[in-house]
């Protein structure tokens, strides 16, 4: 446990920089953003009067909704907010931790340092499961809780600027739901973890496969294998449907960003289960119900489980490549 | 079993080559063992193999496990610096002492401290910040601070100057080496060794052409300055090697007696480099 520990610690030193740095950044950036569209939204109200529509922004909205008293629908644009900035953020960390799955297996091959590592007792299961628990749980809490610690941050930016219209701020903010969305999103997490799975465990074993570019494999491998496939298809010799053609690479690659399984298509079951839910509200797709009937989908476990397959090659792999 | 390595019948095989062919030897503890040999005759086959990082055919016993099921154990016991710059660039020395000291149990985190005192290094530097010299001197300091039965060094010193060089071999000796260590190293700068040597393996081709101590060898292999006029006699005794020096001819024997030797002229030991280079005659023809 102790040394299962020092290994995840192992890989946030290395990964500095894509674990924390891009998250915290993507939060400013957000920040910045939504400032200069506020004070822009401001200075043109001041300039043109009420009523110029802003690119149907979202600020404009919520003020003319909340002048004529369509409170409900306020609260629901603060919880916009809210989710945007994880949405940017969450973005970013499909980004990061694709290549961190292509690079965890590799490159340490290449710049020969697998020989200092495996220098040490430690075995290759928990150094390969390490890098899994970093890219599937280190990985999306700390941008979860970025986006959060962002989206609060901005929730109160939205708030500050319509109190600047007579309206009351902590009015505002109890329209607003901060904590279901934060509940909301760090429900998330365990759902990624098991979503992400064959994603990860596929860029895991090209990276500890691969004698180089490991990127052309990881992307070549499936989109070759879905033209293949698809050109049988069109000849009449149907092995797939073409819905699954597309949705096989969507997995394997993709499943490194958060919300996947919100795609409608992306998760048949989530699209039954909207149809119960109140179609007035569209963030009702974010509710943590919805987590928990994806997880009632086979696909999500039958991911999880190729997923897991290919860890272990992965962790075969490691233990007997020879090319150092 | 006083035995740190056995092995019998040890082959590998790459696609075209055979780096190991059928190779057997036993290394006794306490002993620093020099497996010279030229580029491509098998040394880093072997070390792997004993290492476990490469599977091969045969038996091979390490400190009495099998390297290619009990690693994981073995590494306990078992250090080895593969050649310079194998340290991740990001890494830094207090992470490196932080996390060797956590996954490793048998790693004194004072002695590595105090290793490091003595040299340039500071808790904050990078590897890429390093110099070769300095990368080694972190990664020595790592290994000396960990109590293993058994160090395996590939071309430690490869790249660095002499100053690096010297002092790397005078810590391994004073601070490290005792009686119930064993050493193995692997080098082509044999003259830096030779003195620290006790014994000595040839390889060449996958196989081991010389495995003996070097008492065996000072004992075996004879050195002996002829002059001109009795060069054809002594040639006629079948020397290993000669070689010409300020009008006189030196003649390497192996297994002739030292008393008739030293009727012919002025007897020496022969290093150890013109040993190999007698040995390896013809390797690269």
């Amino acid at each position: 446990m102790k040394t299962f520990y020092w290994l995840v610690k192992r890989e946030f030193w290395e990964h500095r920089g894509g674990f924390f740095r891009a998250p915290i950044i993507t939060a400013c950036i957000m920040l910045v953003i939504n400032l200069m569209i506020l004070i822009a939204a401001e200075v043109m109200a001041n300039h043109h009067g009420e009523g110029i529509n802003f690119n149907g922004n979202n600020f404009d909205q919520m003020l003319s909704n909340a002048m004529n008293g369509h409170l409900e629908q306020v609260g629901t644009g603060l919880d916009i907010v809210m989710y945007s900035s994880t949405l940017l953020i969450g973005t970013v960390l499909g980004f990061v931790v694709f290549f961190y799955c292509l690079g965890a297996l590799y490159d340490d091959r290449r710049d020969r340092s697998i020989l200092f590592w495996k220098s040490l007792p430690v075995s290759n299961t928990s150094t390969v499961l390490s890098k899994v628990f970093s890219a599937t749980v280190i990985a999306p809490a700390i941008c979860f809780v970025v986006g959060i610690i962002c989206g609060i941050a901005m929730l109160f930016m939205y708030a500050i600027a319509l109190s600047l219209h007579g309206i009351n701020v902590w009015g505002l903010l109890k329209l607003a739901h901060p904590f279901s969305v934060a509940l909301n999103m760090l429900g998330s997490i365990p759902l990624y973890l098991l979503w992400s799975l064959p994603a990860v465990g596929w860029l895991m074993m090209c990276s500890a496969w691969s004698r180089s570019k490991p990127f052309l494999w990881a992307v070549l491998l499936p989109l070759g294998a879905v033209l293949i496939l698809g050109w049988f298809s069109a000849m009449g010799f149907k092995i797939f449907s073409g819905q699954t053609l597309v949705y096989l690479p969507f997995r394997i690659l993709g499943s490194v960003f958060p919300g996947g399984w919100l795609i409608p298509g992306g998760n048949k079951v989530l699209i039954t289960a909207r149809i119960h839910d109140n179609p007035a509200d569209p963030l009702n797709i974010f509710n943590i119900q919805h987590a928990i009937f994806a997880l009632t989908s086979a696909d999500i476990w039958i991911g999880a489980a190729v997923g897991a397959a290919m860890i272990s090659a992965a962790i075969w792999l490691r233990r007997w490549r020879d090319d150092s | 079993m006083s035995a740190v390595i056995t092995a019998t019948g040890l082959s590998k095989r790459y696609k075209n080559s055979l780096a190991l062919d059928n190779v057997s030897f036993q290394i006794p503890a306490g002993r620093i063992v020099g497996l010279i040999g030229p580029n491509g005759a098998g040394k880093t086959t072997a070390l792997k193999a004993i290492l476990g990082l490469t599977d091969f055919s045969g038996q091979l016993s390490v400190l009495g496990l099998d390297p290619r099921k009990q690693r994981d154990k073995l590494m306990e016991q078992v250090c080895f610096i593969a050649d310079v710059a194998v340290l991740p660039r990001w890494l830094r020395v207090s992470e490196a002492v932080d996390f060797v000291a956590n996954v490793h149990p048998r790693f004194d985190r004072a002695k590595c401290e105090a290793f490091l005192a003595r040299t340039k290094l500071t808790p904050g530097m990078r590897v890429r910040q390093m110099s070769k010299g300095m990368i080694v001197q972190l990664h020595l300091a790592l290994v000396m601070a960990i109590d293993a039965r058994l160090l395996i060094l590939d071309e430690p010193t490869l790249g660095l100057d002499i100053l690096y060089r010297k002092q790397f071999y005078q810590n391994l000796l004073e601070d490290y080496f005792d009686e119930n260590k064993t050493i193995i190293v692997t080098t082509h700068q044999v003259e830096e060794v030779e003195h620290i040597l006790t014994d000595l393996m040839f390889i060449r081709d996958g196989k081991i052409v010389l495995d003996a101590d070097m008492d065996a060898i000072g004992e075996r292999f004879i050195e002996v300055m002829v002059n001109g006029d009795r060069a054809e006699a002594a040639r006629a005794m079948k020397p290993l090697d000669e070689r010409q020096v300020f009008g006189k001819s030196i003649f390497l024997f192996d297994g002739v007696e030292r008393s008739t030797l030293e009727a012919m002229g002025e007897v020496r030991r022969p290093s150890v480099s013109d040993l190999f280079v007698a040995t390896m005659k013809g390797t690269y023809a």
